[in-house]
């Protein structure tokens, strides 16, 4: 396994959360990997996104320049980390942000209106959970049960209440990519 | 035969380097004095600055360290937080304290750092050999303003006590001189409520001392102290700024 | 103890704890603030103590008083503000003073930006104060390294009382990675620091922390002393990396982050049958000459790879002392090397394009 996903969208969508949640998933599962943020200005308000590396071997570069898989949250990260994906890679867009096409037609594309979703489930907070469970979909990279317990320890006090939703928000993704199967 | 007068064992044998009729022997002196009658000449750290006190570790009879131009206030800072049961004192002139180190002071007080500094203001740079500095007073000449110090040029003398009495974290505050008998017992009562103030735990403490540098003032001993009586003194007001007792 | 997912200032600023350190002083500068403010929140619940100075010239300035009380400290900070330092760097060099000085590299010169840079290699390993002094240089290329580096980073300046800098950049500070703090494994045999200034207590001559020699003879004869104290250092402190150095048509040189891009170029070449070697410096003062003695006699050239625009390569060249060519890549401002250009620069090497 060598799976090299960036995520991507604007400062506040929560994108460095999920990918620290699959990072820490992942090492929980005996997995090589590494988490690599954007910083700076753009932190506050603007673009951000991680690079996000579960291997079975070693990781070298932890800078993706060969993406396994995208998740994208808005306009212009779909612009940005495009070019990037491998031949045969996947493609996660929030449709409900994300109103450009993909032009690519060697990588699989997958739609998720994630804010419609939330909404759905009662929190305008997940639409980052739901795409990481699209994402999940595709690539059961990590179980449920090893997420859930890294939500637990990295989600203490006041947060501790938002597990559930979180939860259900992951799980929203993976059966919403799994209906369109 | 009785001993009516001996040099303090705050300081060591060596001679020391100033020039005749430099004031800086006897400030040294009135700190040893303080540091001895205080008992805490064996739990003292001094921090020597860059200027004509630079070999100061070679004068106090203390474990003293020797910091970079200004940054005095920055290395008993350091020492202080390690050691914060012992006695830390910063000895700086006025290039050292009031130019390239007035950061350095502002922020010492600023924090409250529990240290005593003792700034000997001579209105110039002494080791370099007589430059101006921000201390030095309107229309006195140095090496650098030949034709006297202009204010459209180099601004008006800064007033340090004065300054630094502003800031909440600075606890006693006094300008003092050595020029007369009286003044230099003055200046050592200044001496010991500074350090007083630090043993007490308090805060930061400062006591400017006006002195005077013959050599670079281009006049005798005795012209100088007569030079700084004249002019500094009045430019310079003697006095406490700040205690905390008086508060 | 298990592995915990750490962000690299975190780990700088655990490790150091681990290390002993008790001491920190600095000020604010993107990319390495979560090391102080990491370390203002630990250092109190370890009895330590925690500074924020009012620049990072008073910050190294405090370092230097509390290392001369005999404590263990550090500083952060990142290039510009490790300009800053330069002044209590050397002073501290001159002292015989050991500390550890973190610098989390950005672009220059100036203000320059804030993205990952390796353009501070000169500034770190050829003295970016005055005077003849050398710094023991590290540069970690995973927050294991980090961790196991910053660990015994106290211990090692502790027994030379020369002063350690550790060499990272934004990516390594911002990154995250799996890390196990333990207890640093080389223990030294460290004599008292009878030289700190403690108070005499009225049990001993005063102690002077101090760098001025006003009569050339005697500043002479420290220099050699420092001298011998480098020496010694170079000859039991290099470290680095070598990997497939023997038989490799290509031996790539690189640090820090950058090497790991090379080893994704190399593990890419690999693939495509090519022989490309890495030797990776883990201390860049002392440079590892003796890792380039293993490369073959017709090796077809050296590449070195940097985030500047070329600074390691000066000490490539004169470890490689003329026996084969030296080629240089790279990126600059925050710019990094992608895998695919290295592999283009390592097969022009090979059909003898460069």
């Amino acid at each position: 396994m060598n799976e090299k996903i960036i995520m991507a969208g604007f400062g506040g969508q929560g994108v460095m959360l999920i990918g620290q949640l699959l990072t820490y998933s992942g090492m929980n599962e005996g997995k090589q990997v590494s988490w690599l943020p954007s910083y700076g200005p753009e932190m506050r308000g603007g673009t951000a996104n991680c690079h996000v590396i579960l291997s079975d071997a070693p990781v070298s570069s932890p800078i993706i320049t060969k993406a396994t898989s995208i998740i994208i949250m808005n306009n212009p990260s779909l612009g940005k980390f495009e070019p990037l994906v491998i031949p045969g890679g996947d493609i996660f867009v929030n449709s409900s942000l994300v109103d450009i096409e993909v032009e690519r037609n060697d990588v699989n594309v997958y739609k998720i209106p994630a804010n419609q979703l939330a909404i759905k489930l009662g929190s305008d907070k997940i639409p980052n959970m739901i795409m990481l469970g699209a994402y999940l979909a595709k690539h059961p990279v990590v179980s449920m049960d090893t997420l859930k317990s890294v939500m637990e320890k990295t989600m203490q006090g006041k947060k501790a209440a938002f597990i559930p939703v979180n939860l259900s928000g992951v799980q929203e993704g993976i059966d919403f990519i799994n209906q369109i199967k | 035969m009785s001993v009516v007068y001996q040099k303090s064992r705050g300081l060591t044998d060596v001679s020391t380097h100033y020039c005749p009729g430099c004031t800086h022997g006897i400030i040294h002196k009135l700190v040893a004095e303080c540091l001895v009658e205080l008992d805490i000449l064996e739990k003292s750290i001094g921090v020597a600055p860059v200027g004509c006190a630079v070999l100061a570790y070679d004068y106090f009879n203390c474990d003293m360290q020797e910091a970079a131009h200004g940054r005095a206030p920055a290395v008993g800072t350091g020492i202080k937080r390690v050691q914060p049961d012992k006695f830390v004192f910063t000895y700086q002139g006025d290039g050292d304290l009031a130019s390239i180190g007035s950061n350095e002071i502002v922020q010492v007080a600023h924090r409250g750092e529990k240290i005593s500094t003792i700034f000997v203001n001579n209105a110039i740079y002494g080791m370099t050999g007589g430059q101006m500095a921000p201390t030095t007073l309107i229309g006195q000449k140095t090496t650098t303003c030949q034709d006297g110090r202009k204010e459209e040029l180099a601004g008006k003398p800064i007033k340090i006590s004065e300054m630094l009495a502003t800031i909440d974290g600075a606890k006693y505050i006094a300008r003092v001189s050595v020029d007369s008998p009286a003044h230099i017992r003055q200046a050592k009562k200044a001496i010991m409520r500074a350090f007083q103030t630090q043993l007490e735990g308090k805060g930061f403490s400062l006591v400017e001392v006006i002195s005077s540098c013959p050599t670079n003032w281009g006049k005798s001993p005795v012209e100088a102290l007569n030079w700084l009586r004249d002019n500094m003194i009045p430019y310079y007001p003697l006095g406490v700024y700040k205690d905390w007792e008086a508060e | 103890m298990t592995k915990k997912l750490m962000k690299g200032n975190e780990v700088i600023g655990e490790a150091a704890i681990n290390g002993g350190c008790r001491y920190f002083f600095g000020y604010p500068i993107t990319p390495q603030n979560e090391v102080p403010e990491y370390l203002s929140k630990r250092l109190p619940e370890v009895g330590g103590m925690f500074v924020q100075a009012e620049s990072e010239i008073a910050a190294i300035n405090m370092v230097y008083g509390a290392a001369g009380s005999g404590a263990r400290a550090m500083t952060s900070s990142s290039s510009p503000g490790i300009a800053l330092k330069q002044e209590g760097i050397s002073y501290i060099a001159g002292a015989m003073l050991p500390c550890v000085i973190v610098n989390m590299v950005r672009g220059g010169p100036g203000l320059g930006g804030i993205q990952p840079s390796q353009c501070d290699y000169f500034q770190a390993t050829r003295g970016g104060g005055n005077g003849d002094y050398r710094l023991i240089v590290y540069a970690p290329n995973n927050l294991q390294e980090t961790a196991d580096i910053m660990s015994e980073a106290f211990e090692t300046s502790d027994y030379y009382r020369v002063p350690v800098m550790i060499l990272g950049d934004g990516m390594i500070g911002q990154m995250m990675e799996p890390v196990e703090i333990t207890p640093p494994k080389k223990k030294r045999n460290l004599p008292a620091k009878d030289w700190a200034t403690t108070g005499t207590d009225g049990k001993r001559k005063p102690n002077i922390i101090n760098s001025l020699y006003l009569n050339p003879a005697q500043l002479e004869e420290h220099n050699l002393k420092l001298e011998k104290i480098y020496e010694d250092i170079k000859a039991n402190e290099v470290r680095y990396e070598a990997y497939n150095v023997e038989d490799a048509d290509v031996v790539c040189v690189a640090y820090g982050t950058t090497s790991r891009i090379v080893k994704s170029a190399i593990m890419e070449c690999e693939e495509e049958g090519l022989k490309v070697g890495l030797i990776r410096p883990i201390t860049l003062w002392p440079y590892p000459d003796e890792a380039f003695d293993k490369i073959k006699k017709d090796c077809k050239g050296l590449l070195c790879v940097e985030m500047s625009l070329g600074q390691m390569i000066d000490d490539v060249k004169i470890a490689a002392n003329g026996r084969w060519k030296s080629y240089f890549y790279g990126r600059t401002g925050g710019m990094i090397p992608e895998p695919e250009d290295i592999k283009n620069e390592i097969k022009k090497i090979i059909r003898g394009e460069k």
